[in-house]
Formats: C-alpha cells, structure tokens, sequence
C-alpha cells in the first residue's frame, strides 16, 4: 500500500506522539524516505512539540507565587469550632439586651430637640418653672418678651420632656442674673464676716 | 518513541512513578475535607505553574492570567467537596481554571479581532492542507534561552483559535494526555486529536520560513534573518 501525502498529514500528529500502529507505521516511514514535503512537514512538527513543550517556554513571575499563597492563606484558616460560634454569638446577643435596657432607663433618655443646632438646657435650674406657648418650641423665663400666643407654666423638666428648647435670649439672662445675684450674695457675706471680725 | 511521549501515549493510565504522588494527594483532599484547611496550600503547589500558563495561553495577558490563576485556586478550595476523585485532582483544577479564564474572556469581549484560521474554516473535520513544504531548519531547544524567539513562537499560538490553542496547551505544553485533555476542555478524545493536528499543522506552517512564514513580517527580528541562523 503506498500512502498519499494527504493521507500522511492526517497521521503525522499521532506519528509524533507514538499512536500509529506499527504496519502503518512502516508505511509512513517508506514514504518519508522518498518525500521531501512530508519530510518537512514531519521534521516542523516534531520541532515545535519540542520547543512549546520545553519548561523554559512559559516562566511564571516570580511574584505569582507568594502573592497567591498570601491569598491562601487567609482563605485557608482554620475554622473555629461550632461551640465557640455559639458563644460568641450569644455573648454578643446578651450584651446587645443589656446596652438596650441600660439605655431604656428614665437618666438615659433624652428629650427629643426640635430644631437641629439645639442644644439641651442644662444650666437652667431643674426645678424652676419655665413659660412655654403652644405655638412656639422654645421655654422662657418668665416675663421673657419672646413670649408668644396661650401660654402656660410648668417645670424646666417637664419642659425638656415635652421636646422644647431653652430660649436662647431669656436663658442667657436669667443665667447672667443668676450668676450676678451669687456674687452679690457672696459680696454680702463677705462683709459681714470682716464686720463681725472687726467688733 | 521517547519516555515522554510513552508516558504521554498510555492515555490516563498513570505510570508507576505517579502513583505515590496521587495517593498522596488523595490523602491532602481528604485531610483538608476533614478541617485540615492549610493543607490545601500544599496540595495546589505543584500545579502553580500549570494553572498560570492556562490561563495566559486561554487570556495571552499576564497580569490577567495571574488573576484568574489565583482566582482558579480559590474556587478550587471553595468547591473542594465538589471533586468526586473520579479525574485526577490536576485535571479537575485544570478544568476550573479553564472554565474561570473563558469566563474572564467573555466578560473582556477579547474576540473583537479572529485569529486567521477561525476565518478560514469553523470545522473541526476539515482538513487543514499545508501550502510551505521549505526545509525546516530545526530550531535548537537552547535558542529558547533568547527572549525574542519565546516572543515569536508565542506570538505565533496567539494567532491559534481559542478551540486549538486549549487543547496545544494542555497537550503539548502541559504534557496532559488525551484522555485529561478531553476531560479537562469537556470534548470527545477524538475531537482532542483531530483538534490537536490543526493545531500543530497551523503553527508548523505559520513559522516555517517562506510562504505565510510570520517572520516575512517585521516582528523581532532583522529584516531577512531567522532568529536561529
């Protein structure tokens, strides 16, 4: 049997891998001997499985490796147990309920301000009973002249609760004449005791 | 025959050599299955390489393949209780590796610009006919130490269709047989084959010297030299 080129094509990748059977194999082999085409063909083939197959080829980068086994390494930590996943996650519920009833109490709660740069009136004395209006958001001293619309007396506590805002005029005077009349008191008491040490 | 190409040739059997390495490697799957997960470094570690040149010869970009390749080795620990043992391990990490490279490919739309000889015939039954029958002047493996002769042979499988260039790769630079090279890609042994002769007639042809010969273009070298005269 004499092999056509064409058909030597066909067969020359199994030749080179070592996949023809041996009759066929000698028939290649015979028509080779003669053939300069399929001899080039056969001798290209054979070059370059040699050559792509060769390590030198394909030469990974050098950083590839430790970038891809620091990713691994983070991926690939072991795993707590399922007992501690419980725990953590209970002690984490439990003090979740306890910030949350700690912050319900009365002490922690803090009235709602009505306007958003306001400021709670903590200077103002607790038990004082301050003027606040329906219409407005604010509590005043009374006599204040930023009085507005029906008002009514009640406690600066009561006040703060309801969700209004120190007037910030009234506030600042009653402050003023609070701080004035200390010192006042305080400059009587003082002579006094110089008095009362001079007899 | 040569003993690679014996080895190559006994299809999936492994030779003897191999059979402590998979054992092995059986024993670190089934120890990382159980907690031991730091172990999978070690498992992956003699196919760092194979991964990487995957996916570079399925992406033809470096920083791209080095993202998928690690991409492919994270997926592989993710899904480990999803090999079955029934390939090799290598095999099925390099089918991941290959799933994860065509994805990243689709999403590139890489394909704007077909290489030659996906215009030329889409069949894989086609016979590829070659036209330059010059004397190949065989190219010593040593002419692989100078840079651009690696260029220009990896210019020459960029020009390959996506179907020829997966199987070249897993075949004849991988070494896989074609029994793993079938698994790995999800075709026919036979289709491997058929595959794999329009593969290498194409780059046999594309760097012989003469007619279609791709150094008759300026690519690295001078004008009418060859890189290896």
């Amino acid at each position: 049997m004499d092999l056509k080129c064409e058909q030597v094509w066909l067969l020359i990748s199994d030749y080179v891998d070592g996949e023809v059977a041996a009759p066929v194999r000698a028939e290649m082999d015979r028509h080779l001997l003669t053939c300069t085409r399929c001899t080039a063909v056969l001798a290209g083939t054979k070059n370059l499985v040699q050559l792509y197959g060769d390590e030198r080829m394909f030469s990974v980068p050098l950083d590839f490796s430790p970038a891809l086994h620091r990713r691994l390494s983070q991926q690939t930590r072991p795993e707590r147990g399922a007992a501690f996943t419980w725990a953590l996650s209970l002690a984490g519920a439990g003090l979740a309920a306890a910030a949350m009833l700690l912050f319900s109490l009365p002490r922690f709660q803090q009235p709602t301000l009505l306007a958003p740069m306001s400021q709670p009136a903590l200077r103002v004395p607790v038990a004082n009973l301050v003027v606040v209006s329906d219409d407005g958001k604010t509590f005043h001293v009374p006599g204040c002249t930023y009085i507005h619309g029906k008002s009514r007396m009640i406690p600066v506590e009561e006040a703060m609760k309801e969700g209004y805002n120190p007037c910030i005029r009234c506030e600042a005077d009653l402050i003023h004449r609070t701080a004035k009349s200390r010192s006042a008191q305080e400059i009587r008491a003082v002579d006094a005791d110089e008095a009362g040490s001079g007899d | 025959m040569s003993a690679q190409a014996k080895a190559r040739s006994e299809g999936g059997g492994a030779p003897s050599s191999e059979i402590p390495q998979l054992a092995y490697e059986r024993e670190l799957i089934e120890r990382i299955r159980r907690g031991e997960r730091e172990l999978f470094a070690e498992l992956i570690r003699p196919y760092e390489r194979r991964v990487y040149v995957t996916a570079l010869a399925i992406l033809q970009n470096d920083a791209d393949a080095q993202e998928v390749a690690q991409e492919a080795i994270l997926k592989a620990f993710a899904h480990l209780n999803q090999f079955r043992g029934e390939a090799r391990f290598s095999t099925w990490l390099t089918r991941v590796t290959i799933n994860e490279a065509r994805m990243r490919r689709r999403k590139q739309h890489h394909e704007i610009m077909k290489p030659f000889n996906e215009l030329e015939s889409e069949d894989d039954e086609g016979q590829f006919v070659p036209q330059d029958f010059a004397d190949w002047r065989e190219i010593p493996s040593e002419e692989l130490e100078r840079k651009e002769v690696r260029d220009l042979l990896v210019k020459a499988l960029a020009m390959l269709a996506d179907k020829y260039r997966e199987v070249f790769v897993l075949r004849d630079i991988q070494h896989l047989s074609i029994e793993e090279t079938a698994e790995a890609i999800g075709i026919t042994p036979g289709t491997v084959k058929t595959r794999l002769l329009r593969a290498r007639l194409m780059l046999r042809e594309s760097l012989a010297p003469g007619l279609g010969g791709i150094w008759s273009r300026p690519l690295a070298f001078e004008k009418g030299t060859k890189p290896w005269t």
